[in-house]
């Protein structure tokens, strides 16, 4: 007839509260509790295993979304023991079998979150709650990506950003149910300052033009500090609002500046448009202080550089990965990707991807679909052959810590994919900052401690 | 009963009917079978559904009594969301300040706004509102970022003083909670294949909805509805009288302002975090679309738009391909693929295009919104007054035409 569970930790307080008025919790027992298979927000009990793919399929990253998707579904397949297995044969860690995960047949639900942090919320919800996910993964946006991960930290599950670049969200916002594989602003900072000072001197006048929120705060930051550190001055940084798409106002007083470097700290649109206006505003050509004017985009994906067209030939930026590097791990992905879909994949598809084996690898390793269990496995751990090199995730902010790439616009590009070329792979060492960093504190200048896990029930 | 007649008290019924069985009516389908993906029973939707039905409650009272269209009040949602969710980052996090200085900060922004964007009408009075609604997007966005946490939002943080509360011990933010009673406590009753959740935070949001409701009809009721009903009708003719019809009017921007607020402060209670993309005119527009779907001007329209509008949000936008694919998979495999060829569009990514097809049809063929739809059907039954259809007929029927 009528079974009765009660499956939220709340409810043992409310119970508590009502006097025990309502019943007795059935479920929690000690000897449940011990194999470490129950006891925790949706664990999975059939043959199969849900997991949660949270990417924007509509607004302005919708593309990004899509490209995200395609990788989540190679994912799976390849976890399944589908396809020709990707990275999974370069993956340093050989606990996948390609049986599912712990022999459970991987299967996924999608959701739209609208790059609005309402919506995503919404949408991971219903995940968890209708679904009965166990992990959420996916996003393009660091206010998307904060926001989910905090969704994920009260409800229980773990959270596997995808594309998210600010500090904050391994920084004052960080989770211990959250991980981050993608690099972050201060890294591009800490990987673009040298290069750029080797190839533009050390002697430079930098203006920024940031957007005009939390992500453009921090990349400004970021790139500021490194730059600065090498010897360079901020002669100016201008807000331009997020809506700007003729950035031409301010692309004027530029020139009347007497800086001989312009930073954009723009993304997506923003960035298009104003690396366009300035090339068009002819700042390439100038010579100011006897220097050649020189334009920086702190953060490249292809499909910006797409956008910008011909605009981008040789300005600098930085990347989480390229489909050009030439290792085992990228040369198993691009392969896979590109006989599936048949164009190569970008650095969102394949910081989604690395992220959805690396959660299925942490389970396998840690026995448990528990999230505490797979924050234990996943904290420390060092892998290799997933395309940036030797990387690590540090317990101490579930940040990734590997090599971060330079590159230029190419000159000569051959194809519309083959648009960045790699200047530099940056060693980890010369990004890796302490956890405390003064970039990653919160708005009192405290540092943030990553909390304790949450598994939910 | 209550200061209601027979039928607006039938009325009030019906929704409270509604609202208590809701676990039930919006999980008709078991557990595991192919038409489980089309079960809203679950906390965070019906949540959903219920505090957007606030939200569309209280904007009729000003859009469908006064007729002034105000293309801005998820500017006052927004307000009353980054209310609730300092009290909760200050005082504590049981949701009763919260909700309380939610209603009250949303109140005093929609006197201000009220104020200002009242001495036009029409058309001039929507992109008044329309300004601010934006102006307090971009400055939730970026200019108050210290205040608003700009892009990334707020949420409840380890570090924050919650003075009534005392220091969370074991390293977890506390949930928000109702004297102790967790919004996220849930009850799962498992009914053969059937699966239904009780939710603490839902039932506290729908008695929220039922005061709501009630106040909403009384207002309907009053002589002072009838006095916003005259302006609506006939500024001019009513300022000839040597009426001023401003206050009036006033008084229902500030109302349904604060039912705004009260949406804003429930959607915290319920989820705490605030971004600023609540308050984008993109979200003014849905509760106009929830509205004017739902009927304008009739007591429960506005609920059935912001169900509908909701539901389809979030159900119908997570109907993917694979998903589509198993539920045809029975057909050969050229039919199949057919089929998910012709319905994909129209579901996952795509469900604004069947939102928009299904606004088209409601506008085109019911002007009076979903209301009237259920009118002509009770209609072509002629059922009887006991019918719940019937009640809620005759209560829409009191109502002016929608515009």
């Amino acid at each position: 007839m009528s079974k009765s569970n009660f499956t939220r930790r709340g409810m043992l307080k409310t119970s508590a509260v009502a006097g025990g008025a309502l019943a007795m919790p059935t479920i929690f027992d000690g000897s449940v509790w011990a194999d470490g298979h129950t006891g925790f927000l949706n664990a999975p009990t059939g043959d199969t295993v849900t997991l949660g793919f949270n990417v924007p399929q509509s607004g302005p990253y919708a593309d990004e979304g899509a490209d995200e998707l395609r990788a989540y579904e190679l994912a799976v397949e390849h976890l399944n023991g589908g396809g020709d297995g990707g990275m999974m044969s370069t993956f340093s860690s050989k606990a996948l079998q390609g049986n599912g995960i712990l022999g459970k047949k991987v299967e996924y639900v999608t959701g739209d979150t609208q790059t609005k942090s309402d919506a995503a919320r919404a949408s991971a919800k219903s995940m968890i709650e209708k679904d009965g996910a166990i992990m959420i993964t996916g996003g393009s946006s660091s206010g998307v990506a904060v926001a989910v991960q905090a969704l994920c930290q009260e409800a229980g599950v773990i959270f596997m950003a995808g594309l998210t670049h600010s500090n904050d969200t391994t920084g004052k916002d960080k989770k211990a149910n959250g991980f981050r594989h993608f690099f972050n602003s201060y890294m591009s900072g800490a990987a673009l300052a040298p290069v750029l000072a080797a190839n533009y001197g050390t002697d430079r006048k930098a203006y920024h033009l940031t957007a005009d929120y939390n992500w453009g705060y921090t990349t400004e930051e970021a790139v500021r500090s490194s730059t600065e550190a090498l010897g360079w001055e901020t002669v100016n940084a201008v807000k331009t609002p997020l809506t700007q798409t003729d950035f031409s106002s301010y692309i004027a007083p530029v020139l009347q500046s007497g800086a001989d470097v312009l930073v954009l700290n723009h993304y997506g649109g923003n960035m298009v448009n104003s690396l366009t206006n300035a090339v068009q505003f002819g700042l390439r050509d100038k010579l100011v202080n006897d220097k050649n004017f020189e334009i920086v985009v702190p953060l490249y994906s292809r499909l910006m550089a797409k956008g910008a067209g011909a605009n981008v030939k040789g300005i600098f930026g930085s990347t989480n990965w390229h489909w050009s590097l030439t290792d085992e791990g990228s040369q198993a992905f691009v392969k896979s990707f590109g006989t599936k879909y048949g164009f190569p994949p970008s650095q969102a598809a394949h910081t989604c991807y690395v992220q959805a084996l690396l959660y299925a690898d942490a389970v396998e390793r840690a026995g448990s679909f528990n999230p505490c269990a797979v924050v234990e496995a996943l904290e420390g751990f060092e892998f290799d052959g997933m395309g940036n090199g030797k990387t690590l995730y540090r317990a101490d902010d579930h940040q990734c810590f590997k090599d971060v790439l330079v590159v230029k616009g190419k000159e000569n590009p051959t194809s519309e994919f083959d648009l960045l070329e790699i200047v530099e792979v940056t060693p980890v060492d010369q990004v890796t900052y302490a956890p405390d960093h003064p970039q990653m504190r919160d708005g009192n200048g405290n540092a943030v401690a990553v909390g304790t896990c949450n598994p939910g029930a | 009963m209550f200061g209601l007649n027979k039928k607006d008290f039938s009325l009030l019924l019906i929704v409270a009917g509604l609202l208590l069985f809701a676990p039930f009516l919006l999980n008709p389908f078991p557990e595991g079978s192919a038409m489980a993906q089309f079960n809203g029973g679950y906390p965070d939707l019906m949540q959903r559904l219920v505090i957007f039905g606030i939200f569309a409650v209280g904007f009729n009272i000003l859009f469908g009594l006064t007729g002034y269209l105000s293309f801005g009040h998820a500017a006052f949602l927004g307000v009353g969301s980054y209310a609730a969710i300092w009290m909760m980052k200050l005082l504590t996090m049981n949701v009763v300040p919260a909700i309380i200085m939610a209603v009250i900060f949303a109140g005093l922004f929609a006197l201000v706004v009220g104020y200002i964007s009242l001495r036009r009408s029409g058309i001039y009075f929507s992109i008044l509102t329309l300004a601010f609604a934006q102006m307090s997007y971009a400055l939730a966005y970026s200019v108050l970022t210290p205040i608003t946490g700009g892009e990334t939002g707020l949420q409840p943080k380890l570090a924050d003083p919650r003075l009534l509360d005392g220091a969370s011990d074991d390293g977890r933010i506390p949930q928000a909670n109702l004297f102790g009673l967790d919004m996220g406590a849930s009850y799962e009753m498992a009914v053969g294949p059937w699966l239904f959740t009780f939710n603490a935070g839902y039932y506290i949001a729908a008695a929220f909805m039922l005061l709501a409701f009630y106040i909403a009809i009384r207002i309907f009721r009053s002589p002072f509805g009838m006095m916003l009903r005259a302006i609506k009708s006939n500024q001019q003719r009513l300022n000839y009288t040597g009426l001023n019809a401003r206050p009036y009017t006033l008084a229902a921007f500030v109302i349904s302002g604060m039912y705004a607020g009260l949406a804003g402060g429930l959607l915290v209670a319920m989820d705490t975090q605030v971004g600023p993309e609540r308050m984008f005119w993109t979200a003014s527009g849905e509760v106009v679309l929830m509205t004017i779907l739902g009927g304008a001007g009739t007591l429960i329209g506005p609920v059935l738009g912001a169900g509908v509008i909701k539901y389809m949000e979030n159900i119908v936008s997570k109907i993917n391909s694979t998903i589509l694919h198993d539920w045809f998979a029975f057909l050969p495999d050229g039919i199949e693929d057919l089929l998910v060829t012709l319905i994909y569009p129209f579901v996952g990514k795509g469900w604004h295009l069947t939102l928009g097809i299904m606004f088209m049809l409601v506008v085109i063929f019911l002007p009076g919104g979903l209301v009237e739809g259920g009118q002509r059907i009770a209609r072509l039954f002629g059922r009887g007054k006991k019918d719940e259809a019937a009640a809620e007929t005759e209560a829409a029927k009191q109502q002016p035409p929608a515009e």
